[in-house]
């Protein structure tokens, strides 16, 4: 039998054990999962996965509409498990409390706007009080659950409506404004985003709640799109991220924020806007979960057929 | 296979590609090939945005062994790329799909379409010109009328045989999403072209004006959470159409009901089954390609892994299931990483609806006789295609020992990959395209 404390080793629920191959298992119960490391290590690993897709979907000259609909549906459904089993609240929170959530914050927001003027916009002073930072979060942990109450969170935080749509990126760092839109009806969008995709809203609760912030930031923001921006520019300079708790840190060690990475996204974006996406992943660090032992060899069968392909031409 | 146990291979390629095909560029990448409905041409698009046609030569009296082979007919650039300054977008001017219109007088006609725009291109020979014009000489150059005595009627004389292409009618401005398939109506009046959202239909001769007759754009683009891949029209019923989805459901619909066709009329999904459920399970689900049968009794889509054949009468599941790689089960992960689980593969049907076919990777294709359940797997390849030679059926072993001439999954090379494959409409003979390669093979007759 298993010492005491032990937990129960997935292959032991009589299904195939994940390290031997890349194969995501068939979703087992929620009670199995939830006490499967490894089972939770390759979920985070996709989820990650996916985002980067998602980002890289942005730096592409022609975003692929339907690829772009396929992997958010992936990230909407590895949430929905996650949600299930508790884990995403947890991490939200973790990643919420041990991360710098500015450079999160304006990574998304930026990501989804195309704009770099929320590094850059004048600076028009807000004080936000740190207690305000924690409202936020606690909006955000809100609409993470997609509670009724969601609304009279948000409601209340209405003196600094411009939070608002930071709250909408803010909800979790898998949870960014959607935009597919192609700018087909302009005079409904006020904003300028490039062709297709952000990353798009993952709760359905949420969405109704955020999707209604959102507008009534757009309408607010109509005037001068510049006032969210001058706002993320202020919130990052004013709030630095608070000390990290080592628990929690320890807890989640194996995600990486470094993809989050502002410079590096950002240069990505300005600088080579077709990049094709192998580039991309190569420049930002690789992710911590290296429990799909398949991740790591796919790279290296990449790296085998750039050097062969490289042998090959050069012969 | 009875049909296929002796091939006769020929290579192809288009006029401008360099001659290594370890060096091509990334325009001579093939998109489409197609035969058109008698089977003399057929044409093919890549994503420098060129259409060559090749025609099938004339069979001789003198060597009835030989059968015709298909030589450079026609070269034109159909499209050229574009700059969206709406939003700051380049238009790629790769050619999706070519879709021949059946021949009606001396002329071909073919569409063909990239992301945005669909062009109808006129393609005619010119072997006769005028000649003993009164005003001017046979150089063109003008003559002085005082000079002119007497008056002469300009005859035809014969002329080196010229082909050329015209674009007859420009479609533009219709889609704001990348139009990933074209089909013409059996009215031969009409066709659809059809992106990510909407389905638009046309007339041929009016370019300023189409219908939309599906768009299954949410209001809220946030909702988003499926987009149509394909839509081809029946073949016999000029009224009905069928669209695929992301979401793996084939939608049957009825012109004659709406003018919106946003209601099905047939609903064609199969049930997920739970014990292969995965992350990826959406992903695989997704139809690349729907063809209907020549006969129009019958459906087949390509999905990532499978093959399926409907029966049009009967909506809750596919009559057939063939598996094309389902090796590739078991590295999804890795599949979704480098991007290959979007690979879109198409699939075809032969004359007779007896044989279907697919790609795969490695150069691989597969070919499945619906009546003897038979399948092989055949590669595409330079060094395996010596002329006359017969192709050699080919197979990947899945784990445990290797035989000598299998292939392992893992040698696998998933960077040749078999998207687009055409069936001869009335003969056996299919063109396959492999990157930059063309290949035509056909099957020998004694």
């Amino acid at each position: 039998m298993f010492p005491k404390g032990t937990k129960r080793k997935f292959s032991d629920s009589g299904e195939e054990p994940v390290s031997s191959g890349d194969q995501v298992p068939a979703a087992p119960s929620v009670a199995t999962r939830s006490l499967t490391s490894s089972y939770s290590l390759q979920r985070q690993s996709l989820l990650d996965m996916s985002l980067i897709k998602l980002q890289l979907c942005h730096m592409l000259v022609e975003p692929n509409l339907c690829r772009s609909v396929l992997i958010a549906n992936t990230v909407r459904q590895i949430q929905e498990e996650m949600t299930q089993d508790g884990t995403w609240q947890i991490m939200t929170q973790a990643l919420a409390a041990a991360q710098c959530p500015t450079d999160r914050l304006v990574a998304t927001e930026v990501l989804c706007r195309q704009t770099d003027a929320a590094a850059q916009a004048g600076q028009s002073p807000k004080p936000f009080s740190v207690g305000g930072l924690e409202e936020g979060y606690h909006a955000e942990e809100v609409v993470m659950e997609g509670d009724v109450e969601t609304e009279v969170t948000m409601s209340t935080l209405a003196p600094v409506s411009p939070q608002l749509s930071s709250a909408s990126y803010l909800a979790g760092p898998f949870v960014m404004g959607p935009c597919w839109d192609e700018d087909e009806e302009e005079e409904e969008e006020e904003e300028e985003e490039e062709d297709g995709e952000c990353e798009e809203d993952e709760e359905d609760d949420s969405e109704d709640c955020v999707s209604e912030g959102e507008e009534a930031d757009r309408d607010h923001l109509s005037p001068d799109s510049r006032t969210g921006e001058q706002v993320f520019g202020t919130f990052e300079i004013k709030h630095p991220a608070p000390p990290p708790d080592p628990a929690l840190e320890e807890l989640f060690s194996d995600v990486d924020p470094s993809y989050y990475d502002l410079d590096t996204v950002l240069t990505g974006m300005q600088s080579a806007p077709k990049m094709g996406p192998y580039d991309l992943l190569e420049s930002l660090s690789s992710h911590g979960p290296t429990a799909l032992s398949s991740s790591s060899s796919c790279r290296s069968d990449l790296n085998e057929l750039d050097h062969i392909m490289e042998i090959i031409v050069g012969s | 296979m009875k049909c296929f146990s002796r091939y006769l291979p020929y290579l192809f390629r288009p006029p401008s590609t360099i001659l290594s095909s370890t060096c091509h560029t990334e325009a001579d990448i093939i998109s489409t090939v197609e035969f058109n409905s008698s089977g003399e041409l057929l044409a093919t698009g890549d994503k420098g945005g060129r259409v060559v046609v090749f025609q099938r030569e004339q069979e001789s009296k003198s060597q009835p062994q030989r059968r015709g082979e298909y030589n450079v007919y026609s070269t034109f650039q159909s499209h050229e790329p574009e700059f969206d300054y709406l939003k700051s977008l380049e238009i790629e001017e790769k050619i999706n799909k070519i879709k021949w219109l059946p021949q009606q007088n001396a002329a071909y006609f073919l569409l063909s379409t990239n992301d945005k725009t669909v062009k109808l291109w006129k393609i005619s020979e010119r072997d006769k010109r005028p000649e003993g014009y009164n005003l001017k000489d046979d150089d063109g150059r003008i003559r002085d009328p005082s000079t002119i005595t007497s008056l002469r009627v300009p005859v035809l004389q014969p002329m080196d045989l010229m082909v050329e292409a015209t674009a007859r009618r420009v479609f533009s401005n219709a889609h704001t999403y990348h139009i990933n398939s074209i089909s013409v109506n059996s009215d031969l009046q009409t066709y659809i072209s059809t992106d990510d959202l909407r389905v638009n239909l046309w007339n041929l001769e009016i370019t300023d004006r189409s219908f939309n007759i599906v768009d299954i754009k949410p209001a809220n683009m946030e909702e988003l959470t499926e987009v149509i891949t394909s839509a081809e029209f029946h073949p016999q019923q000029c009224h009905t159409f069928a669209y695929s989805s992301s979401k793996g459901s084939i939608r049957l619909c009825d012109m004659r009901e709406a003018a919106l066709c946003d209601r099905h009329c047939k609903y064609f999904e199969e049930p997920e089954d739970p014990s292969t459920r995965s992350f990826f399970s959406e992903i695989i689900s997704s139809i690349s390609d729907v063809k209907f049968s020549h006969n129009g009794r019958y459906l087949m889509t390509r999905d990532y892994l499978t093959v399926k054949v409907w029966d049009l009468q009967m909506e809750n599941k596919p009559l057939e299931t063939y598996q094309v790689h389902d090796y590739l089960r078991g590295k999804l992960c890795s599949l979704y990483e480098n991007d290959c689980i979007f690979d879109k593969f198409e699939c075809v049907w032969n004359g007779s609806d007896s044989v279907i076919m697919t790609g795969s990777y490695n150069n691989f294709f597969r070919m499945f006789d619906r009546n003897t359940k038979r399948d092989v797997t055949l590669e595409a390849s330079r060094e395996n295609s010596k002329p006359r030679a017969i192709l050699k059926p080919r197979k990947v072993c899945v784990g445990g020992k290797r035989r000598k001439d299998e292939i392992s999954v893992d040698s696998l090379d998933f960077s040749k990959k078999i998207l687009h494959t055409t069936w001869h409409p009335h003969e056996n003979i299919i063109a396959v395209a492999a990157t930059n390669n063309l290949y035509i093979f056909q099957d020998k007759v004694n």
